[in-house]
């Protein structure tokens, strides 16, 4: 090898390094570019099987999945990213981890008893989609129903709960504050109560964009494909530990809400605005607004507080607001709060065991059919 | 070793061979070496141990040079010249030890360690009792019985090392002595980091002197062969007397070998932490061998461990390589396509070349030389088909059970070895029956094509016991494999 040509070897590697990073935010599809959903290309769907929930997980070797933020990347991966059949009545279904089914193996989750039931409408095949993610934040799930809207959904059903719904909550799920971009956009086209300079919303500089900066999102990508061996493999997305702790049933005197107290909660307080950003985006597709059932502690202090999460006057007054608006903008709602009995609830107050996931599933069929 | 211990060697690699002058060469790397010893050791709960033992092998290995060095020098000033060098790198090497300890005082900027060093009076302590082995292993150099002993000795260290039971139960008599609960002794608290490698060395040495082989060697030279940090931790396993001939060489780091180097040391990166670090992730283990349950899939992670270990392993061979050649060391190649081999045999002479080398040299000559020399009058007691089992299954044996004394390395060992005999039986049948295969060259790149694939499928399923911990799992993983 001759000195000369070393030389150029170097200063054209320098080269190509520097023009790769310096295109990339041009061309890349990262959460820092654009609000638009777009394709990603993914071996899910076509040489795994699709995914029966979004990509989540904190223990990636253990769930054989793991946490990204490339909404393209995730919807790639789900099944509802394979073509859609022609006599195909879609569902999706939104929400947070007790919707995507923490704790519980695929065929457990929600979507799974409601797929099981074999329901049909006017002769089509009504197939659930879980695009349920765990974080609680409307917001969230406004941003992946906007992806969700993408693959032709024939209804929408919304599962929320009140801790989903406080203005401080609604940038603080990570996948909202890794998609800035998108969710500004959101913001500002629908007119949220939201602020859109929130620090939590930082917009990725030009070197974060860079290939360098994007380091870690492209290697979650490859690895998201990694792990479509394991889930072909094994049908496994989460890790499921050996033992846990049942939902807190002894709670404390405290009868504060995220910094609101007792007499009055306001429709203000909480982010109705995005319910109603959903019913807007979705236009034509019908949504089906969805209470989720919540743990009922009777011990300690369960007169003041229903659970963890809730005091009694915060929830009540909860329910009532959404009954009202449900009823002023002739939303269809469903209000299963105490559908589920103590005995039927993993570790959290909203994570129902299999029995409570079918429980809700059937009260969700009936009144899908009766609309 | 991380990226990050990587880059720091990089960097060091390029200033060492770029400005040291040839008689600063030496020190450079002896210091370089002694300190990437201690700062690669992983951490141990029992207390110090992680300082112990990389100076245990410092101590070692200047025992076994005490022990291997010749005797006096016929000529009395080059003598003096020898005795004063190796003098200052005794000293050099007590005081790296001294310093590595007092870091100790520097908290919180301590320490090259990856917990806080003993107290200096013990180390002081320590010091002058390996000084005093050393002094007293100089007055017995080269006495036979005496370097039998110390190979015992490494023998079964390597032994206890290697055996969870044993290791364990040093791991409970340690923490006995540091006053540490044993109900947590486990043995994974003795990660001797790099031992295994080195005691191939000290051994390779201590029977070459034994046979008149070994070179003459400062004190220096033979520890910077020893503890030369590109290839502490993973190989390959060089002999002292190729390694001494480029320490030697004068060397001074040009763009042409920098842009070799930096070549190997790209491919041994993409290999480890991108290829081998991504198929990790789907690779055959104890937990997902149970949870697949389609056949196809299954042989998909099987494969992936195939290929994990080779690039795992080849990449950490490439980048050792690649540091070598910037600091001027032509480290021994230890693969070369192995999975593009038709056969065991084959296999073997290019799958971690330098520990099958060593064997051959060190165990599988010498046995299969031993049983031919058993004579009943003129010709060998022992069939000749029966000495090439007995070497050949006993040394695949060894290098199963350098993994780790369980019953699946074992095995694992065992299928070589068994693989190894019957290709050696077969070809011997086969080479007159198939030479018509020469005629017709369209069949003989098919034959080659199978015996590769069959050569591959061999090896791959072997990898079944390699990486599962129990002889039963890596069964019934087996019969899964193959539908039932």
């Amino acid at each position: 090898m001759q000195n000369v040509s070393a030389r150029r070897v170097l200063i054209k590697a320098l080269l190509i390094f520097l023009a790769a990073n310096l295109l990339f935010p041009v061309f890349s599809s990262s959460p820092g570019k654009g609000a638009e959903p777009k394709a990603s290309p993914s071996l899910y769907n076509f040489v795994f099987p699709g995914r029966q929930r979004l990509p989540y997980g904190d223990q990636p070797d253990l769930a054989y999945n793991l946490s990204l933020f490339d909404l393209d990347a995730m919807f790639a991966s789900h099944i509802i990213a394979a073509p859609k059949a022609e006599d195909e009545y879609r569902v999706v279904l939104l929400g947070d981890s007790s919707v995507w089914g923490f704790l519980l193996e695929p065929q457990d989750t929600l979507s799974a008893y409601l797929n099981a039931a074999g329901l049909s409408l006017a002769g089509r095949q009504v197939t659930f989609y879980n695009l349920g993610y765990p974080t609680m934040s409307v917001t969230k799930d406004l941003l992946l129903l906007e992806h969700a809207l993408a693959y032709q959904p024939d209804l929408i059903i919304w599962l929320v709960t009140l801790e989903s719904l406080p203005r401080d909550k609604q940038l603080s799920s990570p996948i909202v504050q890794h998609n800035p971009v998108p969710v500004r956009t959101l913001i500002e086209t629908y007119a949220l109560d939201l602020d859109p300079a929130d620090p939590a919303l930082e917009n990725p500089s030009f070197w974060q964009r860079t290939l360098v900066g994007q380091r870690r999102p492209l290697a979650d990508f490859l690895r998201l494909q990694m792990y479509g061996v394991m889930w072909a493999a094994t049908s496994i997305d989460q890790y499921y530990p050996p033992s846990y702790d049942s939902p807190q049933s002894d709670l404390e005197a405290d009868d504060s809400f995220h910094g609101l107290l007792p007499p009055t909660l306001q429709a203000s307080d909480l982010a109705l605005d995005v319910l109603q950003a959903g019913v807007q985006m979705a236009g034509e597709v019908p949504v089906l607004f969805v209470n989720e059932p919540i743990y009922i502690s009777q011990g300690q202090n369960s007169n003041i507080r229903y659970n963890f999460f809730y005091p009694r006057w915060a929830y009540d007054q909860y329910r009532q607001v959404l009954l009202e608006t449900c009823q002023q903008k002739d939303w269809d709602c469903l209000d299963a709060w105490d559908l589920v009995s103590l005995g039927e609830y993993t570790n959290s107050a909203i994570h129902l065991t299999p029995a409570g996931e079918k429980l809700l599933a059937d009260q969700i069929s009936q009144v899908t059919f009766k609309k | 070793m991380s990226l990050s211990h990587l880059l720091v060697f990089v960097i060091l690699s390029l200033v060492l061979g770029r400005i040291a002058s040839a008689r600063w060469r030496g020190r450079f790397l002896l210091a370089a070496s002694g300190l990437a010893m201690y700062w690669l050791q992983p951490a141990i709960p029992i207390r110090h141990l992680d300082f112990w033992l990389p100076t245990a092998t410092l101590a070692l290995s200047v025992l076994v040079w005490a022990s291997t060095a010749p005797g006096v020098e016929v000529d009395e000033d080059k003598r003096c010249l020898q005795q004063r060098q190796n003098r200052i790198t005794a000293l050099t090497l007590g005081g790296l030890v001294l310093v590595i300890a007092l870091l100790r005082y520097t908290q919180p900027l301590c320490c090259l360690t990856p917990t806080i060093p003993p107290a200096v009076h013990q180390v002081l302590l320590a010091l002058a009792l390996a000084a005093g082995i050393g002094w007293a292993a100089r007055r017995i150099s080269g006495r036979r019985p005496w370097l039998h002993a110390l190979t015992l000795f490494l023998l079964a260290a390597f032994v206890v090392l290697k055996s969870e039971f044993l290791a364990q139960a040093a791991s409970s008599g340690l923490r006995l002595l540091n006053g540490q609960p044993t109900a947590t002794a486990s043995a994974l608290d003795l990660r001797w980091l790099g031992f295994s490698y080195v005691a191939f060395r000290l051994i390779h040495s201590l029977r070459d002197r034994l046979d008149g082989r070994l070179p003459e060697l400062s004190l220096e030279e033979f520890i910077i062969y020893i503890l030369f940090f590109p290839a502490f931790t993973a190989g390959p396993i060089d002999r002292v007397q190729r390694f001494i001939q480029d320490l030697r060489r004068p060397f001074r780091l040009g763009l042409e070998d920098a842009l070799a180097a930096g070549r190997r040391l790209l491919i041994g990166v993409f290999n480890k932490f991108v290829l081998a670090d991504f198929l990790a992730i789907i690779a055959l283990n104890a937990v997902n061998a149970t949870q697949a349950h389609a056949t196809g899939w299954l042989w998909i992670l099987l494969y992936a461990y195939a290929f994990r270990i080779y690039f795992d392993f080849a990449g950490y061979t490439d980048i050792a390589i690649g540091l070598g050649g910037l600091l001027g060391i032509r480290l021994p190649e230890n693969f070369d396509h192995p999975y593009q081999k038709p056969n065991p045999t084959l296999f073997w002479n290019s799958w971690h070349m330098t520990l099958a080398q060593w064997l051959r040299g060190y165990y599988f000559n010498p046995l299969t030389r031993s049983l031919r020399m058993i004579k009943q009058g003129q010709s060998s007691l022992l069939p000749l088909p029966l000495i090439i089992f007995i070497g050949q299954v006993t040394t695949m044996l060894f290098i199963g059970l350098w993994h780790g004394l369980t019953w699946n390395f074992a095995i694992w060992g065992l299928w070589h070895g068994l693989g190894l005999f019957i290709h050696n039986r077969y070809a011997d049948w086969s080479r007159p029956r198939l030479a018509w295969l020469d005629e017709r060259p369209g069949l003989k790149r098919l034959s080659e094509l199978g015996s590769v694939l069959l050569n591959f499928h061999f090896v791959t399923l072997g990898w079944v016991w390699f990486a599962l911990p129990t002889p039963a799992l890596a069964w019934q993983t087996l019969l899964k494999l193959f539908g039932g």
